[in-house]
């Protein structure tokens, strides 16, 4: 009973050994040196930040009352920043669908169109869509068109990785029993592919169409249309009442596509 | 006629899994092959219709030699074989009726295939086929909705609207509780001889291939080591195929297996 008794007591228990811990100890002590480092790498001007609170009510000061005369500008404004969301996302869909066919292993013909759609796609989602913006504003001048062509090389990238891994991920057994039906492979895609990636294509599409609505209020500031051409103008001309009221279009833009997007949403899922 | 022989299915530079297989089955008989997990039953099931590619030997479907197939050959090769999968391999997102009219796709146009406008002969076939095995009803009912014997009809179907010259089931019954398996695996025996087709089953349940079937064929390692009718398929030959341990991870599926089997036999 004794003997038995000293056994129980001995019995230790710890999550980490030793090594384990020590590991642990050297990330925390990795993670503090490199938040240090790189606030004194940045060097930020104190006494900017310590004015903020000042700057803040200042400018809050000269946007009230929002200046509400221009809205019929701003509207339209608003109405061509969700054209070039919704016509870039459907133009989209016919590029990176087939992109998404061969980025996919279990699609793709073979290693080199595999490889090439795996450049296409990380080639799209390197770049930001400001860069691109900015890229289009010099190839066709400032406008709509370069703001479209814009947002449509950023979303080929996001859609087209998305729906890949979709393909990737579906039940094999339907393409194997289409195959044993003597099914070409276009047939096998259309019968045991598309219905399996179906959801997941309307989810992605709708996800980025929300994402483009908001990424089109930025282009204006590069000058590739939309509302952030109304916002960089006012800016400029200091014209800070009309900010004001073209900040809080875009909120309640955004917020509409929002409630749009996530309706839509649950009527496919 | 299915005439397979000297078939070796090698993976890599493992101990090939088919170890020169023959086998012949005529007419419209109903062929069980059973054995342990791993035995290769899958394997030679899926070698006939090539959704596996045999290394060496000779598949021969009505005097015509499958092994060497290409292209649009063995697709037309293909849509003869009939096959019925343990999972049923539906496509559950669609309808029953488009799930049966998949087995037309050999046959029609990629344009009819998309936009299922398949002709009224298939549509003809489908109903009649679907009335035959009760699922008509069905029709237009998504096949997720299904239960498990259902499903398996619905795939029965689907196969059978190949027109097939033989008929492959692999395990069609594994996911199927004990009365629904009974009726699939009576459903098969009947649809064989209405059809006069012949059909391969593999199957671990001994008691139904003795029950449902004209002819046992027992595997084990890759080789053939029964070949008999029902009624000559006795304890020796049950031994033979599920007995002894051969490795550790099959270890318990096979003492469960041929336990099973033996009680089944007693």
């Amino acid at each position: 009973m004794v003997d038995h008794a000293a056994k129980l007591t001995e019995r230790v228990w710890s999550r980490y050994d030793a090594r384990e811990q020590w590991i642990r100890y050297a990330v925390y002590l990795a993670t503090v040196v490199l938040v240090v480092w790189t606030v004194r790498d940045i060097d930020i001007f104190w006494p900017w930040v310590w004015d903020a609170p000042n700057q803040i009510q200042n400018l809050g000061a000269r946007m009230w009352p929002p200046e509400f005369s221009a809205w019929s500008a701003i509207l339209n404004a608003m109405l061509e920043t969700v054209h070039i969301a919704t016509l870039a996302t459907l133009l989209t869909v016919f590029i990176a669908l087939p992109v998404s066919y061969i980025a996919a292993q279990n699609t793709t013909p073979n290693r080199i169109t595999l490889w090439l759609g795996r450049l296409i796609l990380v080639s799209s989602r390197s770049v930001n869509t400001i860069i691109w913006a900015l890229l289009f504003v010099a190839i066709f001048g400032p406008g709509v068109l370069a703001g479209i062509l814009a947002v449509m090389f950023r979303s080929i990238g996001f859609i087209g990785k998305l729906m890949g891994e979709a393909i990737e991920e579906i039940d094999r057994r339907p393409v194997e029993a289409m195959l044993a039906t003597g099914a070409g492979k276009m047939k096998v895609v259309m019968y045991a592919v598309v219905p399996q990636v179906m959801p997941a294509f309307f989810a992605i599409v709708i996800l980025r169409w929300d994402i483009n609505i908001r990424e089109s209020t930025v282009l204006g500031l590069v000058g590739a249309g939309g509302i952030g051409v109304l916002l960089q103008g006012s800016i400029d001309t200091f014209a800070w009442q009309t900010v004001a009221t073209i900040l809080l279009a875009i909120i309640v833009l955004v917020i509409i596509g929002e409630a749009i997007t996530s309706a839509l949403r649950k009527k496919v899922i | 006629m299915l005439e397979i022989s000297n078939l070796v299915k090698r993976y890599g530079h493992n101990d090939p899994v088919l170890k020169g297989l023959d086998l012949t089955v005529d007419g419209s008989s109903v062929v069980s092959i059973v054995g342990a997990s791993g035995a290769g039953k899958s394997t030679m099931l899926r070698c006939i219709n090539r959704l596996v590619e045999p290394t060496s030997g000779s598949i021969r479907l009505n005097g015509h030699e499958l092994v060497n197939l290409r292209g649009g050959e063995l697709r037309r090769a293909r849509r003869k074989i009939g096959m019925v999968f343990q999972g049923f391999n539906l496509i559950d997102r669609l309808s029953v009726m488009e799930n049966v009219l998949a087995g037309r796709l050999g046959y029609v146009s990629f344009y009819q295939a998309v936009t299922r406008r398949f002709p009224q002969t298939d549509i003809d076939r489908a109903f009649h086929l679907m009335d035959r095995v009760g699922i008509s009803h069905y029709a237009n009912k998504r096949a997720d909705q299904l239960s498990g014997g259902e499903r398996q009809r619905v795939a029965v179907v689907r196969a059978l609207m190949q027109e097939p010259e033989i008929l492959l089931a692999d395990e069609p019954t594994a996911s199927l509780d004990p009365k629904t398996s009974q009726q699939i695996m009576g459903l098969l025996q009947s649809l064989a001889s209405e059809m006069s087709l012949p059909v391969l089953i593999n199957i671990h349940n001994v008691t139904q291939a003795r029950m449902y079937t004209d002819r046992i064929v027992g595997m084990r390692h890759g080789q053939m080591i029964f070949d008999g009718a029902p009624k000559d398929f006795n304890q020796d030959a049950l031994d033979a195929i599920y007995g002894g341990i051969e490795s550790p991870e099959e270890e318990g599926a096979d003492s469960d297996e041929g336990h099973e089997a033996r009680e089944a036999v007693a």
